[in-house]
């Protein structure tokens, strides 16, 4: 029998599971690999300029595409670049299959040169991580990862290869089956408590529907919006649940959670049914734990298990995926006598609205209102702080639009290599990336990346000098001691008590030209809607438009740290 | 959540690789789950490692613990030693030094009365090895650690088994 490379078997593993697109960062421990890639034209390498931007694309890539994204890179540094990524795609169910480099097997445990225990280092941020410790185990393992990627509930499983053992002959054949008897994903869905939890829904008085991100990852989306308009139910999203309806829909009520609308928080607080899909009821949308949802029953279907009745006690737990659910739920639903209740939330509404004072100056809303009016066949990718929750709660996500962020571990320095990932997975779609002047300046290397690669993104910098976020913080909380948080401090501004600053550290616009890229700067209303037309207009290269913010903009309502939802702050 | 707190018992069958062990006790650690004792060993099956772990838990974070480990890759099986019969047994050795005669007398006693075994033997000081549950163990030390000025302990965790008929622990 013909024997080949462990090299070789890899780049025709990655064929076999239809990847067609590699996000790659060469070593000394992949190089060998690296020259497999060069030696085929079906796979596409795209070299990002840092491994932690090079995970988010892969994440990125998934997120948008559906597909497994997939990582290469070398040994040591390379490979623990990729922490802070995969922890962001394990707390995101985000499917990756990344490839680390490792040393030769007989110099594991030896300190030897870019040697790291990349396994242990990641075993508690990946789904599953494993060293290829024998030749013809490679095959099979790589078969498992793309299984165990993707299955369940998604999440990155790292895969670490010792150089000796890619370079071993051995069989060409790539297992067609997988069996792994530790893990067999449940998707169906158990009837009878589905049955249940619909009978409860029919009853209710006051049931409300919270959609997760899981929605969105099973791609659930329109049936679920199917079981909404039949239901007449209204609903509420986690961030992550953003666009699991069409928020221009009626039965939309908003977000809940600490940044949520007053009405969605609301009606989470005075709901008799909380029927919840694909959320794991994160700290940041429950609020104090006791007083959440304290009047209702709660129905929780979750592909997790270990989601279910966690935080939260639940009364109706289903395991089962969204979208099957959902598929099911569509044929039983009948609707709901809802009037009454959605003239509550009307009022709550009413009473107030999602709104930011209107001021001369230009705001963030403004900024999302045109995106709005402007684009409907978007993909939306918002970095990490203030701007990610004004893209959250104004952002209109309808049926060709999608919105992706690091939701649960809140990764500055996603946005931008977001975008590229976005992109390159989905090039007839106009991709923004939503960031503030601190995500930017975390992986703003990537504009290398986005110009050599022609993608013609929308860069949106939100500049308002500041860490916006936690100096909302200090501003609310911390007697406006803006400590770490002025991204202009440091001596000069020290000596000269921040009055003879450079205009703009770093000047956005020439950082964009330096790199070939196009910059804009946006100081007034009136210029937004002229700002992304131009950049519409850039075909083959990125757009970054800078907007100039006032720092004192903050993010409204706010849910008091350990307050109840319904202790809103809603203005200051 | 102070409900029910007490020491319960999961046996484990897991595949028998390297990191297994420490993606469990990894678990524990990372979830501050409490983490009593852990057993491991080969089964029949030299690809299959079964381990009886013991915790000390709340209802809430005992079903959380269980659920968290069945969404493991490497664990093949759970198995909750709650409410079934169980045959389980830990390894005690306890070293009484600086004895007397009189001392010498007693650990013989209560050797005799926990049906354990004196196992060795010098000028001053004996060493008893106890096979029992661990919380007649417990007890064993206790008593121990009263009546003697100087001993050593080494516990080996306990290891369990399923009764094949309606036995007691």
């Amino acid at each position: 029998m013909r024997q080949i490379t462990g090299n070789k078997l890899l780049v025709r593993a990655l064929k076999e599971e239809g990847v067609d697109t590699i996000f790659g960062y060469p070593g000394a421990c992949t190089i060998d690999i690296s020259d497999e890639l060069y030696k085929q034209n079906d796979i596409r390498v795209i070299l990002p300029r840092h491994e932690q931007a090079l995970v988010h694309e892969a994440d990125a890539y998934a997120r948008t595409t559906g597909k497994v994204g997939v990582c290469l890179v070398t040994s040591g540094p390379g490979a623990t670049n990729l922490v802070t990524g995969l922890a962001t795609a394990n707390y995101d169910s985000v499917p990756l299959v990344c490839f680390t480099g490792q040393v030769a097997r007989h110099l594991i445990g030896n300190d030897a040169f870019q040697e790291v225990d990349i396994v242990g280092i990641t075993r508690s941020i990946t789904k599953y991580g494993v060293t290829v410790r024998r030749r013809e185990d490679l095959g099979r393992i790589i078969k498992e990862a793309f299984y165990i990627a993707r299955t369940g509930r998604p999440g990155p499983v790292l895969i670490d290869l010792p150089k000796d053992v890619m370079g071993e002959l051995g069989s060409a054949e790539y297992p067609k089956t997988v069996n792994i008897r530790g893990y067999k994903p449940n998707t169906s869905v158990h009837m009878g408590q589905l049955k249940r939890a619909i009978k409860m829904l029919k009853k209710a008085e006051r049931p409300l529907f919270l959609a997760g991100g899981g929605v969105n990852i099973a791609r659930a989306n329109s049936v679920f919006t199917e079981v909404v308009d039949k239901t007449n139910v209204p609903v509420v999203t986690t961030i992550m649940g953003r666009g699991a309806i069409p928020t221009n829909h009626p039965l939309f009520i908003g977000n809940l959670g600490m940044h949520g609308a007053y009405a969605a928080n609301m009606a989470v607080s005075e709901c008799d049914l909380l029927f919840s899909i694909g959320t794991r009821f994160n700290d940041r949308i429950t609020g104090k734990l006791h007083a959440f949802a304290p009047k209702a029953q709660i129905v929780h279907i979750d592909i997790d298990t270990a989601s279910i009745s966690r935080n939260i006690h639940v009364d109706v737990p289903i395991v089962a995926d969204a979208l099957e659910a959902v598929t099911k739920m569509n044929e039983y639903v009948e609707p709901c006598e809802t009037e009454e209740w959605m003239k509550q939330i009307k009022q709550w509404k009413e009473e107030h609205p999602l709104t930011m004072k209107n001021r001369a100056q230009m705001g963030p809303k403004d900024i999302i209102d045109e995106m709005n009016r402007q684009f409907d066949d978007a993909i939306i990718v918002a970095d990490v702080g203030q701007h990610q929750m004004f893209v959250a709660q104004y952002a209109e996500i309808t049926e060709k639009k999608q919105l992706i962020m690091s939701g649960g571990l809140g990764t500055m320095g996603y946005g931008f290599p977001g975008a590229i990932g976005a992109k390159l997975g989905n090039p007839d779609k106009t991709v923004i990336a939503v960031s503030g002047d601190g995500g930017m300046q975390m992986n703003i290397q990537e504009f290398a990346t986005a110009v050599l690669e022609e993608l013609p993104l929308i860069l949106c910098v939100f500049n308002n000098e500041y860490l916006g976020m936690v100096r909302q913080w200090q501003k609310l909380f911390y007697g406006k001691r803006y400590g770490m948080t002025n991204l202009r401090a440091g001596a000069l501004y020290r000596r000269t008590n921040g009055e003879q600053m450079p205009e703009y550290t770093p000047d956005f616009v020439k950082l964009a030209e330096s790199y070939g890229a196009k910059g804009i700067r946006v100081t007034k209303k009136e210029e937004i809607a002229a700002a992304f037309e131009a950049a519409k207009k850039n075909e083959k290269v990125p757009t970054l438009i800078e907007f100039i913010i006032d720092p004192e903009e903050l993010v409204y309502p706010m849910v008091k740290p350990d307050g109840t939802l319904e202790d809103m702050i809603m203005d200051c | 959540m102070d409900n029910n707190m007490k020491k319960r018992w999961i046996s484990l069958y897991v595949e028998n690789q390297v990191g297994v062990l420490s993606k469990i006790s990894g678990l524990f650690s990372g979830k501050s789950y409490n983490l009593d004792s852990l057993t491991v060993g080969t089964t029949e099956d030299p690809t299959v490692s079964r381990m009886t772990i013991a915790t000390v838990s709340d209802d809430e974070t005992f079903e959380q613990i269980k659920k968290q480990l069945n969404r493991m890759v490497e664990v093949i099986k759970v198995i909750d030693f709650t409410d079934i019969f169980v045959r389980m047994k830990e390894i005690l050795y306890v070293k009484v030094f600086k004895c007397t005669p009189a001392d010498k007398v007693e650990v013989f006693q209560i050797a005799e009365t926990f049906k354990a075994k004196v196992i060795d033997y010098g000028r001053d000081s004996v060493l008893v090895e106890f096979v029992q549950t661990a919380t007649k163990n417990d007890a064993v030390v206790k008593l121990m650690k009263e009546e003697f000025k100087t001993i050593e302990v080494v516990r080996g965790g306990s290891v369990g088994i399923e009764s094949i008929s309606m036995m007691e622990r």
